[in-house]
């Protein structure tokens, strides 16, 4: 990322020297490397048709679609653009989002990734091998033969353990050092004590040696970590790759030159032009240019705003259809972006850090492994009179069967299958404890404008027009990049209309669009400009021969809205609407949603605080929403939710991602959510069971190398299969 | 028990076969995908010869 600056100065060839090294480094740019996510894609047509019909592409090398990933990778000839590629895509039929390609965690987790898969493997080719030895002593083998398994075990189960146990040694040491508890402090001691004590009775040709079943605790406790890992780490890199909506950079306008700077570079009094469909990279007033903004993201309101000298703008509004001179009147730290990002900050922080059911098992159940295991010892040097070794053995045997590898895989196991399943159905965890959270929710905010609606405006009432009006309405509407004339277009386009023949025709901006048909002006735009009565709804006015029409829009609802509202309720969960919207609009829509709950006009702060008034009544709220105005009551509510097509900050404050349109997903999520919880429970109570029915028999000095390793795989095995069942 | 003596190395040396092929999938990035993999089997575009390596695919 570079920005070329070009300043007035004294020598013209100067001012051309950067163009031209930008155009050199133009020619010079590596191949492209454009990585989409797509959330549609499901099945093996779906990698068929992308895959040919990306393949034909000009300038396209290669394309590879990972459908575990919902990921799209594109090798192309420099100048092939994302957008290209996800219009291409669009045609195909699937919607895309680009991610940034650059970021370096992708790397770093698919190395993570990898590496644990490795120290997987190797404990479980590690675990096999011994195994087969540990069966022949089992059954019976004796003397020299007996010695030797254990010696060639030994010899196989050290620089395993060595290797593969290395991620819970780390976190063992690491927590020890910050004077925690966690479980891998505990783990850490059985394996390496365990091995100690199996080595030594090794040597002294003792009857029993637990090699297989300290690397079968790493096994199970390896898959447990992997399965929490590869959760997470599909959520992170589709959540946060997601590109930045905000442009960092701002034509600035001095002496009638201008130039790209950035936006941290502006000053307060500096004037940028923002262009049409430009981004405002500022707070200010308009100084000169006349326009219409869309403040929909910011406010929530469906409708463009005029605008015209002394208008005040906010950095992140969209301008429209005229280029703007903007004064500065607020940058960087003090703009509205910022406040709003500092207010995000601050609820945050005001939510407390939430402590998961595994962190709670595991700091209630963590002391009691080396308690247990030195309260046998102690009991044992005390029975026998003070023979170490017995005691040491006993000690050892409750260490490995209290070592919870079913507890490890008890959460991830379900995470993973209720992640997994939410994953096919387009929704992403990005947070770990989010699932847990949304169990837990009992009532269900959503924002309006982008969430429940998809905030782009349909046509409503084309039906009422002739042919002749739609003909004309549809040639003004083509040259506008106006959001109501763009929908309009489209709209007419589908109905097969073909646009007439019209002259000079040309936008004013901020108000419409003017032209000459058979010899008459006609016009399409705001009412007062066109001379009709404006209306209360959502509409374009049409003037031609001397009568105005009024094409009149409504905001499409987003599919599965109605679903997920009715669903929702069903579950018994109260659901909210509030916008920031007039008041109109939100009952409205509310009625049609059947949604007893609503408030409009609401600002961004006046969200949040109805959050916090909800949340200290004691509800759990679960907040859906997309724009800057949610971002804050995004952080304050007990978990959130927003679509893709949401802004950058909306993205990064909510816990979940709706990966495609449809928000029927929600309801599935916090009902999948309760049965995971349930799983997670059963999980629980089922290793604790293995436990209390075999931890006696290990203090009681029955416990043998075989009774571990069968409990050790028999529990993990029972916790994984119940977490399958996840519907 | 002679045997053994045979039977041993030879059970060693194919679990260290096994482990060998493992660690060449896993750098072959054969565990990327595992939902595409299934997917892509009833694909007929490379029933003929596979499809060739990208370069920087490693």
């Amino acid at each position: 990322m570079h920005s070329v600056t070009i300043r007035p100065s004294a020598c013209p060839a100067c001012d051309a020297a950067p163009a031209a090294e930008a155009l050199a480094g133009k020619a010079a740019l590596p191949d492209a490397r454009i990585l989409l996510s797509v959330p549609d894609v499901h099945c093996a047509a779906c990698i068929g048709t992308i895959e040919r019909g990306m393949a034909q592409m000009e300038g396209v090398r290669s394309v590879r679609l990972n459908l575990t990933l919902k990921r799209l990778s594109v090798d192309a000839k420099a100048g092939v653009e994302a957008s290209d590629v996800i219009s291409r895509l669009d045609r195909l039929g699937y919607e895309a989002h680009e991610l940034d390609p650059g970021t370096l965690s992708m790397t770093e987790t698919e190395k993570q990734g990898r590496e644990l898969l490795m120290r997987l493997g190797v404990s479980g080719f590690a675990m096999m091998n011994i195994m087969l030895l540990s069966v022949a002593v089992w059954a019976g083998a004796e003397g020299a033969t007996r010695d030797m398994f254990h010696l060639i075990s030994a010899l196989i189960a050290v620089p395993t353990v060595a290797f593969a146990g290395q991620p819970f040694f780390r976190n063992a040491w690491k927590a020890l050092r910050a004077g925690r508890m966690d479980m891998d402090a505990p783990i850490s001691v059985a394996l390496v004590l365990t091995l100690f004590i199996s080595i030594y009775e090794t040597l002294q040709s003792g009857e029993h040696a637990y090699f297989e079943a300290v690397v079968m605790l790493i096994f199970f406790l390896l898959a447990g970590r992997y399965l929490d890992f590869r959760a997470r780490a599909v959520a992170r890199s589709a959540a946060q790759e997601l590109s930045a909506l905000e442009v960092p950079r701002a034509v600035r306008l001095v002496d009638g030159v201008e130039s790209t700077v950035q936006v941290a570079d502006l000053a307060v009094g500096d004037v940028v032009v923002v262009r049409p469909g430009g981004r405002m990279p500022v707070d200010g007033v308009i100084i000169s240019g006349k326009s219409e903004i869309d403040r929909a993201l910011l406010t929530g309101e469906t409708l463009p705003v005029f605008a015209a000298q002394g208008v005040i703008v906010s950095a992140g509004e969209v301008n429209l259809t005229g280029p703007l001179q903007v004064r500065v009147t607020a940058a960087g730290k003090d703009s509205s972006l910022h406040r709003m990002a500092d207010l995000v900050a601050t609820a945050e922080s005001a939510r407390t850090r939430y402590t998961t059911a595994a962190e709670r098992a595991a700091s209630a159940y963590a002391p009691t492994i080396p308690i247990l295991s030195f309260g046998a010892f102690v009991v044992w040097m005390y029975l026998s009179g003070g023979d170490l070794r017995l005691s040491l053995n006993i000690a050892v045997a409750s260490l490995i069967i209290t070592c919870p590898c079913a507890l490890g895989l008890a959460v991830p196991a379900v995470v993973t299958s209720a992640s997994g399943k939410m994953f096919r159905k387009g929704l992403l965890i990005k947070d770990g404890t989010a699932l847990e959270r949304l169990a837990e929710v009992d009532t269900v905010v959503f924002d309006k404008t982008g969430t429940l609606t998809m905030g782009t405006p349909v046509p409503t009432n084309l039906d009422q027009h002739a042919p002749d009006s739609c003909a004309v309405a549809l040639a003004l509407a083509e040259g506008s990049s106006h959001p109501l004339a763009q929908a309009l277009a489209r709209a007419l386009h589908e109905r097969g209309v073909h646009p007439a023949a019209l002259d000079s025709v040309t936008e004013q901006p901020g108000y419409g669009m003017e032209g000459q048909w058979q010899g008459q002006r006609v016009r399409l735009g705001r009412a007062d400009w066109v001379g009709a009565d404006a209306r209360t709804t959502t509409a374009a006015y049409l003037a031609m021969g001397g009568a105005t029409h009024a094409f009149t829009f409504a905001d499409h609802l987003r599919p599965g809205a109605a679903d997920v509202v009715a669903g929702l309720q069903a579950q018994g969960k109260a659901v909210w609407l509030i916008s920031g919207d007039v008041p109109g609009a939100v009952q409205e829509l509310a009625q049609r949603l059947n949604i007893a709950d609503w408030q409009a006009g609401a600002l961004p702060q006046d969200k949040a605080d109805k959050i916090n008034a909800l949340q200290a009544a004691g509800h759990k709220v679960l907040m859906v929403g997309d724009g800057l105005n949610d971002t804050v009551a995004l952080s304050a509510a007990h978990v959130s939710i927003s679509p893709a097509s949401a802004l950058d900050a909306a993205r990064a404050a909510s816990d979940m991602v709706l990966l495609g349109r449809d928000i029927t997903p929600v309801a599935d999520a916090v009902r999948m959510s309760k049965t995971a919880m349930r799983r997670i429970r059963e999980n629980f109570w089922q290793s604790g069971i293995y436990n209390v029915i075999f931890v006696p028999v290990a203090l009681f000095g029955y416990a043998t190398p075989l009774w571990a390793a069968a409990i050790m795989s028999i529990s993990s095995i029972s916790v994984t299969l119940n977490a399958l069942r996840l519907k | 028990m002679e045997v053994l003596a045979i039977l041993i190395p030879v059970s060693l040396f194919l679990g260290l076969l096994g482990l060998g092929a493992f660690v060449w999938t896993l750098r072959k990035g054969m565990y990327d995908d595992p939902d595409g993999d299934s997917q892509r089997i009833l694909d007929t575009r490379y029933d003929d010869k596979p499809k060739p390596m990208p370069k920087d695919d490693d």
